[in-house]
């Protein structure tokens, strides 16, 4: 090599200041951090598969469940708790209706661009609240009002609007009938995926008993 | 050729494209603040276009022009130096050009069907034709597919041009770059019912864009942008290019963790991505380092005074912006309950700012000093002003708003989320408290602000060496 002129910065001599080291560097970080996330996406994979043992993600069929939030003191978080049989709109559900029904409802909320509004488990806009736990939200009152409550909400959010005092109002994202089950559905289906304690310090509207009685 | 007359004909068939590109990033530019404008004003009065311009689309359409913009600005700035550094002409300057007019003509119907149709039933055919649904890649499908054959074609002109040329440091790193960043589009090119699943990809395409592979190409443009405006020797910029590649994929790529706290993903993300996150920072202060020393080291001696303000502007905004803003709240004990309020948006408008607009402008002025027959840009320079003032109104009207909006998201993890336990009364009751609604008015009055500042800059853009008849001075070290 050359010798370097004056002007230039004599420590490029050095090999830790050398072209060729850094390439060497960027090449193999980049090979290595690349892997370990290939591996950890593997794992995670398996994990939120909707119904895997992990139970992150429940089976869609949880909608025929009632669904808690509760603090646990193992985990010193917030997890949701799968409760006795609580059938969405009275009726239950196999695996495969439970899934199509909560698929209609997300293909909905993502046809009416609701997240450039609201969050989805924190993602999205900050015009409207997060849908994170919306089914449990004590706004709707209690139990046995919640889905009518919800139902005609969605069906007219100006005629029905839930301001808190504001005028933010939601416009009429003018929903099917089937739409409306679907959306609140996959809204049930979300309250119940743990999300490692988001939100924290939620309180559940009042709902019966969590206790499936099988449970030691 | 005379310096100060725009001489389009001069330039190289690679320039001229970029010169295309960076016509229609600019006019986005100007979009996304007007929908910018509207959906902040909308915070103030709800009332306002509701029903007929819904926030949700409004804010559809600024974030997606940025996105877009940015990316025509990545775009031209790479066909502008490609000729130079590869030292040979471009390979199919036919096909680059049918690319260039076919990727814009589908932003336009894509911009329009947003604006008009809006929204469509809960079915795939809407996916496909209407809208995503998913925040930032809200582009329906076909045009997915329109894009990844478009970047096809740009990525051969770009590869090609450097086979037949010559290689070097840039070109690897810009290369492999390119690959990936077309790569990790296709991540966000499919439906699931599964919404932990849905996000986690969701975000390959949105963290290892804007937080990796973006970074990595801005390192790439300023490497090449250092070299023309400050003379620095090629081995220092290739050099500290590699440095800022083992330092920002080595933080970044796992540093995609911080979008995996909440999401129904494992908790071990909580770890990793807390760590690899907090490290993110450290490749933007090298990046700081890099410029101010070359600058320094050369007394600051440019022959193109408005690009190396910007290249400063953006070594800082990327660090403050991207780095400072972004780690505030990436650690998950403050991510709790920051995640999902205006911290994200205060952190969002000054990384996106400090580290991709500053850096695109400032090429742009690279580019229009060769379009005026390298006229002169440096001291003394004939309505000078229109640059400083731009620069100056776009920076304390970007750092006002962050600030506002900083505000407003101490105030709402506070009373919304750490106080009253994220429910939606919770939600309206910090959407409510006055100094909430006062940072609004803070944002919307310094939005305000920067989009004088984008007028003048634009003016001055079509403006800027057209009273000058002095060439630029050589840079000999």
């Amino acid at each position: 090599m050359a010798e370097p002129s004056q002007d230039e910065d004599p420590s490029g001599r050095e090999w830790w200041a050398s072209e060729d080291f850094w390439r060497k560097c960027a090449i193999f970080v980049t090979a290595g951090m690349a892997f370990v996330l290939v591996v950890l996406t593997y794992h995670t994979h398996t994990v939120i598969l909707a119904g895997a043992e992990s139970g992150r993600v429940p089976a869609y069929s949880v909608i025929n469940n009632r669904i808690g939030y509760e603090f646990n003191d193992d985990r010193n978080m917030m997890v949701p708790v799968i409760g006795p049989l609580a059938p969405l709109f009275g009726e239950a559900l196999s695996e495969d209706e439970a899934r199509a029904l909560v698929d209609h409802g997300k293909l909905t909320v993502q046809a009416r661009n609701c997240m450039n509004c609201h969050t989805l488990l924190g993602n999205g806009a900050y015009y409207a609240p997060d849908l994170t736990k919306a089914w449990l939200d004590p706004g709707w009152g209690n139990e046995e009002a919640r889905e009518l409550l919800m139902t005609l909400f969605l069906k007219d959010p100006v005629a029905n609007a839930r301001t808190y005092g504001t005028n933010r109002r939601m416009p009429n994202p003018e929903l099917t009938d089937d739409e409306v089950r679907g959306v609140i559905a996959y809204l049930k289906w979300m309250s119940a995926i743990d999300t490692n304690g988001f939100p924290s310090g939620f309180t559940v509207l009042p709902q019966g008993t969590l206790s499936t009685g099988s449970e030691s | 050729m005379t310096a100060g007359r725009v001489d389009y004909a001069s330039l190289s068939a690679g320039q001229q494209l970029a010169v295309k590109y960076f016509v229609v990033a600019m006019a986005l530019f100007l979009a996304q603040m007007l929908f910018g404008l509207l959906a902040a004003w909308q915070f103030l009065d709800p009332e306002f276009l509701f029903g007929i311009v819904d926030f949700n689309v409004n804010r559809m359409v600024h974030i997606n022009a940025m996105v877009v913009w940015l990316l025509y600005g990545f775009i031209g700035s790479i066909f502008w130096l490609v000729e130079d550094e590869a030292g040979v002409p471009l390979v199919g300057c036919k096909l680059a050009n049918i690319t260039f007019w076919v990727l814009t003509v589908a932003v336009a119907i894509v911009v329009v069907v947003y604006l008009v149709v809006q929204s469509g039933p809960g079915d795939k055919w809407t996916l496909w034709f209407i809208n995503e649904g998913r925040e930032y890649i809200e582009a329906p499908r076909w045009a997915d597919i329109g894009i990844v054959l478009c970047m096809g074609a740009i990525f051969y002109n770009v590869a090609g041009t450097f086979v037949r040329g010559k290689w070097s440091g840039i070109a690897g790193v810009l290369v492999l770059d390119l690959i990936a960043l077309a790569g990790l589009y296709f991540a966000g090119m499919f439906y699931t019912t599964n919404l932990p699943l849905d996000q986690y990809w969701w975000w390959w395409v949105i963290h290892l864009w804007v937080e990796a592979t973006w970074e990595v190409m801005v390192g790439c443009i300023m490497a090449w942008g250092l070299m023309k405006t400050l003379a620095t020797p090629r081995r220092i910029v290739t050099t500290w290019l590699y440095i800022e590649v083992a330092l920002m994929f080595g933080s970044g790529i796992l540093g995609l963790g911080h979008h995996y706290f909440w999401i129904g993903t494992p908790e071990y993300w909580l770890g990793v991505g807390g760590f690899f996150s907090a490290l993110e920072p450290i490749p933007l202060v090298a990046m700081v380092v890099h410029a101010v020393y070359d600058a320094g080291r050369h007394s600051f001696r440019s022959n193109n005074h408005p690009a190396l303000a910007w290249l400063i502007a953006h070594a800082f905004g990327n660090f403050l912006g991207a780095g400072v803003w972004g780690f505030m709240q990436t650690l998950p004990q403050i991510n709790l309950y920051t995640h999902g309020t205006q911290w994200s948006s205060s952190h969002g408008h000054l990384a996106f700012f400090g580290a991709y607009v500053t850096i695109i402008v400032a090429f742009i002025y690279i580019a229009i000093q060769k379009l005026r027959g390298d006229v002169w840009m440096s001291a003394d320079l004939r309505g000078g002003w229109r640059w400083k003032w731009s620069l100056a109104l776009l920076h304390v009207g970007m750092v006002g708003m962050t600030i506002a909006l900083l505000i407003a998201g101490y105030e709402q993890s506070f009373v919304e989320r750490a106080v009253g336990g994220s429910t939606w009364a919770a939600y309206f009751e910090g959407q409510t408290q006055p100094w909430f609604v006062e940072a609004m008015w803070w944002r919307m009055g310094f939005g305000v602000l920067m989009t004088a500042g984008l007028v003048i800059l634009l003016v001055d853009l079509l403006r800027i060496g057209a009273d000058e008849t002095r060439t630029s001075k050589s840079l000999d070290r």
